[in-house]
This record gives structure tokens, C-alpha cells and sequence, in this order.
């Protein structure tokens, strides 16, 4: 067993949603591993389940709708699918913690900046309220606001402030994992280049695991070891930075590469994906991106893919390689 | 060289709040040609939307001109103002708040030739709205259904097609892709594209991201809390930023490249309120080069190159 | 371009039904199981007072006094018994049913359509209108609403039609601030934007959009405002400043009833039953609608 060194190990999860017109398919057998100081970048497009996922964590679904059909999930040693909701509520920002997109409705608005750091660090470690607040001040002194705007509410901070305030409250009992859900699509460029800065220090600092979920292939550059792109419920194609940018492999993943505006290459024409993302309500029996792609074949519209490995850490769920493990798409990398 | 077809001359627009005046949009020119995009680049609360709502009398200036085809847009009476609606429109940043909930497909579209009367009789209304439809790539079946039913881009399909639905010409386009994803943003990106070629339009482009405008601009105008510091055909300013938040701006975008790392530069701080500015450089507590002279005396738009303006004290010819 | 056009021609395409959105509001409305008791019980209620003269004779059943028959516990000939004076109480009920009906909607529709006529200028048109309307109402408001239709009451005289005057005008301030609030929220969507600078006039603009997109708040809260107005007109019943006795009024009726009620519990039993049951259906349909009402709920 190489377990020792995973921070976190998603098997064969399954999650879906019934509602009154069907069942959404939200998660179809996803797997992630993330080992200790490591991050992961979940990348997708809207409804993608991505943050289905990441919530089926922290056990956090809603139940109903939501329902986790299958699956196993350690985290930290610890059996998430056993743990019943006292376990969850320690477990909860002392071994995982998360961010959320939107850093104006994450936070509460009439208790003070400082009092919100401090009760999760009063809640999960063994202090006084003055040695909380102590921390408290520590914490956002770290995230680089004065640590005299303590007692100020969250309308008086900028949205950046109150992203590096989320980031605080995150950290200050110091979790093994951190899960960061878009931290940054609600936040200006120059603002979004501070906090993914941040992020790095911390990370680097505390020696903390980290899940990044994000539909930005540029963040995921800045950030990121390891790379697993998501479509339709399942992870189409993993591998670290280096595998998925400079030998993609999978359609999609070349396809989202083809619709980002390059800012370096003005000339570049940008090839969106055509079409939109299969009915949730109904996937179809094949490759879900069989619709979409450009490198369709008969057997896609029928078999779904099955792995393809091209190394340890790189793999691919795409029916190109079944035979031909050398097939090269048009664009490749970037 | 092709006409200018709208100039803007010393622009201003103030809003009164509580706090005092609050300088949205602070003494701006600029002009664009026919048939060309002028990209607006800025954060928010930079006025960038403002402005456009501004030329588009959605709100009213506070001073200048706003000269469109030789008229000045501010001093159009009502009825004039509509007329000229027929030629000037807008797509919004929100697919999701800029439809009527209420109202289906076709009769978003149908409505602004229903308003203005273009056409009276319903079958070739009706045609019209199909004709929009396949025009912006909307399928036919969905034309009775409602907006909450579509995804974003969809709804942003929509949203053109009901600019387009008049005698348009010039297009406002506040942040059309940035509520969208990735793969759907360069699909509405290309449209876009192809609509102007095909059209003829003329188009301001406003966007946080520079990117974006990249692939898109002629020119581009760089907006910081109601200045413009920088404006330059997009080819000189992608080459050559010359203003520190330009630079800072163009630095900060994530790459999703392995390859040609560029050095960031963080900006300290953010910005700061457009209320009662000083007589300063706006940008100067920002700034990583500020002088003494930068809190002192604000920097004129010059011509450093030609073509391409900057707004800074350290750059001055 | 990146989508494809199914060539499907536009006759086909014409006859494309548009799903209109009174079935949509239907289909989630009558998911809510205790809105449909509600909606049924109030289809009972408007049965009665309609049907109310095939059912007894009012001058003859509901008026007419018959000491011999007088408080009759409930038996076959007298559903509900009868009351001190001998008369049918489930006659009188549905005699009231009438009342009770009349006066809910007609305050109603006062207070909202000089509430919303307020509130709908307060709200689009903001700054020193929409100051001068609110802070006025603001002063009717701090005046509680009962307090206040006892005054106009005493002050005009108790009868059917000053009850719905005074009723009407207490809620005035109510349908003011919740038109306001909703067109408020309308007001800034960019749709209106967009409608605006399409070359749509400002008359249009209210009409099409701010209206329609405003009226959900507005038909829930009247639908429990005309409940709360039953409430009103039963409570000044029962003090003598409503419907006078003899006429059939289930507050007058309570009142009256009230000095047996040690020995004969179902005079004021049924009609307080009545007063309970209309109220808590209009409050269940309410609910229902507030739901069903919200075009972006899937």
C-alpha cells in the first residue's frame, strides 16, 4: 500500500440527483488521489461536477436531492462515507477546509472580520477566546491585511480583502486539505494576481494538500502539479502539468486549449468547441464528448472509452488510443 | 482610411452619493472608425460600463460630446433619440438579468421591430425573428421556449440577435463572454467576429480582460478609476505597454502556456474610490514607479509614439 | 458558425406551441398538496355564497326568528343547530359566506389599486416622489391597522360599506410598500435596460416588463391580505362596529353567541369553524402561489 503519503483518495465515486424531471448524473465513477503538499486542479466547464465532487468531501451534499450512490473517500485516513455528521462537523476545517467562488455571500455580514476567524479556531482547538483572537490577528496579518482591522465587518473590505478573509478562515486550523472552488473568477486580473500568489505562499508555507477547482487552464498553470480535466461527470484525462500541456491527449482537453484567447499570439484563431455539453438528464450510451468531437469514430457513439495509460501519473479515457497509443491530435499541446 | 463614426470629446460623467461626487467617468476622448472595434479595457469600477451606457444615453453625461455619424448624441430630442436606437445598440454582460424572464425567444427578438414598426405584418416579422435566429446560431425549435430554459450562451446568442434585430451598425458590447465558460465564450468570440465582417459593424468592446480584446481590437483604451492612461492601436500596446497599469494589467493575465513565463508584476493594493479624486495620478498608490510627482500633478494623455497615448509622468515623449 | 440549423421550415416552426406560462404556474402550483385543500375549501366557499338562496330562503331561514326551534343542538333539519333566536345556523353561514367574501376582495381591490397606483409611482420614479408618498404612508402605517378601522368606523358609521372603506384604507400602506419593493427589484434588472434602449417608451416599459415581472409578490400578498380582511371584518363584527344584527355576519354571529357558549358550544363552534377554515385557505393558496408564482424555479 502506498496510501501513507495521500492526503486524499476519491474511488469510483458516484453521485447523482433526482429531481422531478429525472435523475442528473452528476458524478460517474470519478477517482482522485492527492498526495501530502500536492495540488490537484479539477478543471471543467459548468456542470461539469467539479464542485459535486469537491462537496462530497466535506459530505456536504444535499440529501435530497443529491444522493451518493457509490464511492469511497479517505481523507486523511479517515472514512468519509462512515463518518457520521459529529465526525464531519471536527472534520470540517481541522482536516479540510473550502473556499468558496464568492467571496460577498461566504462571509457573515453583521459579525466582525475578526470574531469569524476566531470561532473556527475557538471551535476546533483546544484555546481560550483571547488566544483565538491572538491567532486571529496572526492569521490575517498573514494573508496580508493589518492585523488592527480586526474588528471591522465584511462590507468595509474590497472583494479581494474578503477573498484573503475566506483564505484566513480556511487556514487558521491548519488543514491538511484545502478545497478552493473558483477562488478566484470573482475577482479583477491584477486582484486574482495577488490572491493565486498568496495561495502559493501558504501553500508552500504549511505544507498543505490542495483540491483547485477552476474552468481556467492559465490558473491552473499558476498553481497546480497535477491536472484532471472533467467532463460530464468523469475525468477524461489526468496527468501532471507537463502530460496535459505539452501531450494532450483528449479532444476535449485540446479543445479547451483551442478557445483560450492567447494574449501572447494575436494572430492565433481561436477554435471553440462546437456545441454544448450533453444533457445532464440524459448522457448518452457512448463517449459523452462524442457529439462535440472532432475525431469522432462508430465505436465512440457506441462503447464508452475505457483508461489508457501513457505512463504513472498520465491517462486518458478516449477511444483514439485503443489501438495506436502514438496517435497524434492535430493541435497537440501548448 | 474609413470614417470616424463616433468621436467622444471630454466625457463626463458624476454621480452623487452620500459620500460626495463620485467621478465615474472623469474627461475621457476617444473616436473609433467604421467598421472597426475599440477595445475598453479596465477593473471593475474603472467606469468602463458607464461610459458605454453613456454614449448610448442610458444614462445621461454629465459633460462633453458624444458625437456619433456628426451629431452629438446629447442634444437629440426624445423622438430623434429613438430614431437613432435603430443604429446604436448594446449586448449586456449578464445573459441571466438582461432577458425578460417573462417574454419567450421570439419575442425577445420580435420586440424592438414590433417597437420601431420596421416590419408590420406578422408572418414577416416572423421570418425576420427565424432569419436572426439561424444568424446567430440559435436552432429554430427552440423559438417558444424561455430564457431560464437556456444555458448562458445561448442566452447570449439571444441578446445579439435582439441588437442585431433593428438597422444596426454600433454595437456597445459590455463583457459579453465574461460570465460564460471557456469553450462557449470563444464560440460567442468567433460569432462576433463573423457578425462584423458580415455586417459591417462597428463595435466597443468593453472587457476586464485583456485577452480577450487581444483577438479582437483595432484599438484599445486602457481605463483606470475614470482616466483613460493609455490608448494605442492594439499591435503597439500589446508590443509596447508603456503605462505601469497597462503593464501590470497585461502581466497579471494567467497563462495556460508552460512556455514564455512572463515576470509578473503584483500591484500593491487596489483601487481606490472614485469619489472625490485628488489632483493626482490615479493610479500613483498603486504604482510600483510613483514619484513625488506622481501625488502632486496628474499626468496628461500625450502622444508618446504615433498613434499611441499614455498618461503617465515618467513617459513623456 | 458552430451550431447547426435543423432545416425545419417556418411553417413547421410557427406551429411550435408556446407553453404558456399560466400551465407552467398550473403544473407547479398543484404539486403543493395543502394549496390544493386550500383552493378546494375556497371553491367550496364561493359555491355557497353563490349557490346561498338554493339553499335556504334569506328573509325566511337566515333573518327570520322562531323561538320555538331555539338553540337545537346539530339534527338533520338544522345542520348546525340553531341559534338563540331559532334560526338555522348553517343558513346563516352561508348567508355570511357572502359577507365575509364581499368584503375581503372589495377592501382588497381598494387598497390595491390606490396602494398600487402609489407604490407603483414611489418605485419607478424614486427621489422626492417616491420620499413624499412612503414617509405619508409611513404615519398611516404606525397607526395599527385594527386601530385605525375602528376609527374610520366609528368615525363614518358602522355599516357593510363603510367596513370595506375603512378595511380598504388601513391596508393602503401595505400594497404601497410591497408594489414599491417589487418594482424596486425590477426597476435595475438590465432587461429593462435593454427595453430601453431598443427605443421602447416609458409607458411600454411598465406595461411590458416592470408589470408582469412585478405581479407575483403583489397576487400572494393580496391573496393573504383578503384573508387577513375576513379577519378584520369578523373582529369588528364582534365588537358592534362591523355588520349589524340581525344580518347573518360569522363575527356578529361568534358575538352573539357568545353568552351560551357553556351549554350550547356549536353556535359559536361553526362559525368561528368558518372564520378559521377561509382564512387558513387563503393563507395555504398563498403559499402555493408564492411558489408557483417564481418563473425561475425549475
Amino acid at each position: 500500500m502506498i496510501l501513507n503519503n495521500s492526503i486524499l483518495n476519491v474511488e469510483d465515486l458516484v453521485i447523482r440527483y433526482v429531481t422531478e424531471d429525472g435523475i442528473v448524473e452528476a458524478v460517474n465513477g470519478v477517482n482522485i488521489k492527492i498526495e501530502k503538499g500536492k495540488t490537484l486542479g479539477l478543471v471543467g466547464e459548468t456542470g461539469a461536477g467539479k464542485t459535486t465532487t469537491a462537496l462530497s468531501i466535506l459530505k456536504l451534499i444535499p440529501d435530497p436531492p443529491g444522493e451518493v450512490v457509490k464511492g469511497n473517500i479517505t481523507l486523511s485516513d479517515i472514512d468519509i462515507m462512515k463518518a457520521d455528521e459529529n465526525k464531519m462537523e471536527e472534520i470540517r476545517g481541522e482536516v479540510v477546509s473550502m473556499i468558496f467562488q464568492d467571496p460577498m455571500t461566504a462571509l457573515n455580514p453583521v459579525i466582525t472580520v475578526g470574531d469569524q476567524i476566531s470561532e473556527a479556531i475557538y471551535i476546533h482547538q483546544n484555546v481560550s477566546k483571547k488566544e483565538a483572537t491572538e491567532k486571529a490577528k496572526e492569521m490575517l496579518e498573514m494573508v496580508g491585511i493589518p492585523g488592527n482591522r480586526l474588528g471591522e465587518y465584511p462590507h468595509q473590505f474590497s472583494g479581494g480583502m474578503k477573498q484573503r478573509v475566506v483564505i484566513a478562515i480556511a487556514l487558521s486550523c491548519s488543514p491538511k486539505l484545502l478545497i478552493a472552488d473558483e477562488p478566484t473568477t470573482a475577482l479583477d486580473v491584477t486582484i486574482q494576481a495577488q490572491v493565486l500568489e498568496l495561495m502559493r505562499e501558504l501553500k508552500k508555507k504549511f505544507q498543505m494538500s490542495m483540491l483547485m477547482i477552476t474552468h481556467d487552464l492559465g490558473v491552473v498553470v499558476e498553481v497546480c502539479d497535477d491536472v484532471a480535466i472533467m467532463y460530464a461527470g468523469r475525468i477524461i484525462e489526468q496527468g501532471t502539468l507537463e502530460d496535459i500541456f505539452r501531450s494532450t491527449k483528449h479532444p476535449y482537453t485540446e479543445g479547451l486549449f483551442n478557445s483560450i484567447p492567447s494574449i501572447d499570439d494575436r494572430k492565433a484563431k481561436l477554435k471553440p468547441i462546437r456545441g454544448l455539453m450533453s444533457d445532464p438528464y440524459d448522457l448518452p450510451k457512448g463517449c459523452a464528448f462524442c457529439d462535440r468531437c472532432d475525431y469522432q469514430m462508430e465505436i465512440c457513439k457506441t462503447m464508452k472509452p475505457e483508461k489508457v495509460h501513457f505512463s504513472d501519473t498520465h491517462f486518458v479515457e478516449c477511444h483514439l488510443y485503443n489501438k495506436n497509443k502514438d496517435f497524434k491530435l492535430n493541435n497537440g499541446g501548448k | 482610411m474609413s470614417e470616424t463614426i463616433l468621436e467622444v470629446r471630454n466625457l463626463k460623467k458624476y454621480f452623487d452619493t452620500p459620500k460626495g461626487k463620485l467621478h465615474a467617468v472623469d474627461d475621457i476622448n476617444f473616436s473609433i472608425e467604421e467598421g472597426k472595434t475599440l477595445g475598453l479595457v479596465g477593473e471593475s469600477g474603472c467606469g468602463k460600463s458607464t461610459t458605454g451606457r453613456v454614449i448610448l444615453r442610458l444614462l445621461n453625461a454629465t459633460d462633453g460630446e458624444i458625437i456619433y455619424k456628426g451629431r452629438d448624441i446629447r442634444t437629440l430630442s426624445k423622438n430623434e433619440m429613438r430614431e437613432l436606437r435603430k443604429e446604436i445598440q448594446i449586448i449586456f454582460q449578464d445573459p441571466f438579468s438582461s432577458l425578460d424572464p417573462r417574454m419567450t425567444v421570439s419575442e425577445i427578438i420580435e420586440e424592438p421591430i414590433k417597437l420601431n414598426k420596421l416590419i408590420v405584418d406578422k408572418e414577416k416579422r416572423f421570418e425576420r425573428v427565424i432569419e436572426l435566429m439561424d444568424l446567430v446560431g440559435l436552432s429554430r425549435r427552440l423559438i417558444n421556449t424561455y430564457p431560464h430554459e437556456l444555458d448562458g450562451g445561448r442566452r447570449q446568442r439571444i441578446g445579439i440577435a435582439r441588437a442585431l434585430a433593428l438597422n444596426t451598425k454600433f454595437i456597445v458590447c459590455d463583457e459579453p463572454v465574461s460570465a460564460l465558460d471557456v469553450s462557449i465564450q470563444a464560440q460567442i468570440l468567433n460569432l462576433l467576429n463573423e457578425l462584423q465582417e458580415k455586417l459591417k459593424l462597428t463595435y466597443i468592446f468593453i472587457t476586464h480582460d485583456l485577452s480577450v480584446v487581444n483577438h479582437f481590437s483595432d484599438d484599445i483604451a486602457v481605463m483606470y478609476l475614470g482616466k483613460l492612461v493609455e490608448k494605442a492601436s492594439s499591435e503597439s500596446l500589446f508590443n509596447n505597454p508603456i503605462h505601469p497599469y497597462t503593464q501590470a494589467l497585461l502581466s497579471a493575465i494567467p497563462r495556460a502556456s508552460l512556455d514564455n513565463k512572463v515576470e509578473k508584476i503584483i500591484l500593491k493594493g487596489e483601487i481606490t474610490s472614485p469619489i472625490n479624486p485628488k489632483d493626482n495620478c490615479r493610479f500613483a498608490d498603486r504604482c510600483n514607479y510613483a514619484t513625488d510627482i506622481c501625488r502632486e500633478k496628474e499626468p496628461e494623455l500625450e502622444e508618446v509614439a504615433p498613434g499611441h497615448f499614455v498618461a503617465c509622468h515618467h513617459f513623456k515623449g | 458558425m458552430s451550431q447547426k440549423h435543423e432545416n425545419e421550415n417556418i411553417k413547421d416552426i410557427m406551429d411550435i406551441k408556446k407553453r404558456s406560462q399560466w400551465a407552467d404556474i398550473w403544473h407547479h402550483f398543484k404539486k403543493n398538496k395543502a394549496a390544493i385543500v386550500g383552493m378546494i375549501l375556497i371553491a367550496l366557499f364561493v359555491c355557497l355564497a353563490l349557490f346561498a338562496p338554493l339553499i335556504g330562503d334569506y328573509q325566511d331561514d337566515a333573518l327570520k326568528m322562531n323561538i320555538r326551534e331555539r338553540l337545537q343542538a346539530p339534527n338533520a333539519d338544522h345542520w348546525f343547530g340553531t341559534d338563540e333566536f331559532g334560526r338555522d345556523i348553517f343558513i346563516r353561514i352561508v348567508y355570511g359566506t357572502r359577507i365575509s367574501l364581499f368584503v375581503g376582495i372589495i377592501s382588497v381591490s381598494i387598497a390595491l389599486s390606490i396602494g398600487g397606483f402609489l407604490g407603483s409611482i414611489a418605485g419607478y420614479y424614486g427621489g422626492k416622489i417616491d420620499n413624499a408618498i412612503m414617509r405619508v404612508l409611513d404615519v398611516i402605517l404606525a397607526i395599527p391597522a385594527i386601530l385605525l378601522a375602528i376609527t374610520i368606523v366609528a368615525a363614518l358609521g358602522a355599516s357593510i360599506m363603510n367596513l370595506m372603506i375603512a378595511i380598504g384604507i388601513a391596508n393602503i400602506p401595505g400594497f404601497a410598500r410591497v408594489v414599491r419593493a417589487s418594482i424596486l427589484s425590477v426597476k435595475d434588472q438590465e432587461y429593462i435596460e435593454a427595453a430601453r434602449a431598443i427605443g421602447a417608451k416609458d409607458h411600454t416599459i411598465i406595461l411590458k416588463h416592470v408589470l408582469p415581472n412585478s405581479m407575483a409578490p403583489i397576487i400572494v400578498f393580496s391573496t393573504l391580505k383578503v384573508a387577513t380582511a375576513i379577519m378584520a371584518t369578523a373582529s369588528l363584527s364582534f365588537i358592534g362596529l362591523g355588520v349589524q344584527p340581525p344580518t347573518p355576519e360569522w363575527g356578529s354571529m361568534l358575538s352573539g353567541g357568545r353568552a351560551y357558549i357553556r351549554d350550547y358550544m356549536y353556535i359559536v363552534l361553526y362559525p368561528g369553524l368558518a372564520i378559521v377554515l377561509s382564512v387558513l385557505s387563503l393563507n395555504l393558496i398563498g403559499d402555493g402561489l408564492r411558489d408557483a408564482l417564481d418563473p425561475k424555479l425549475k
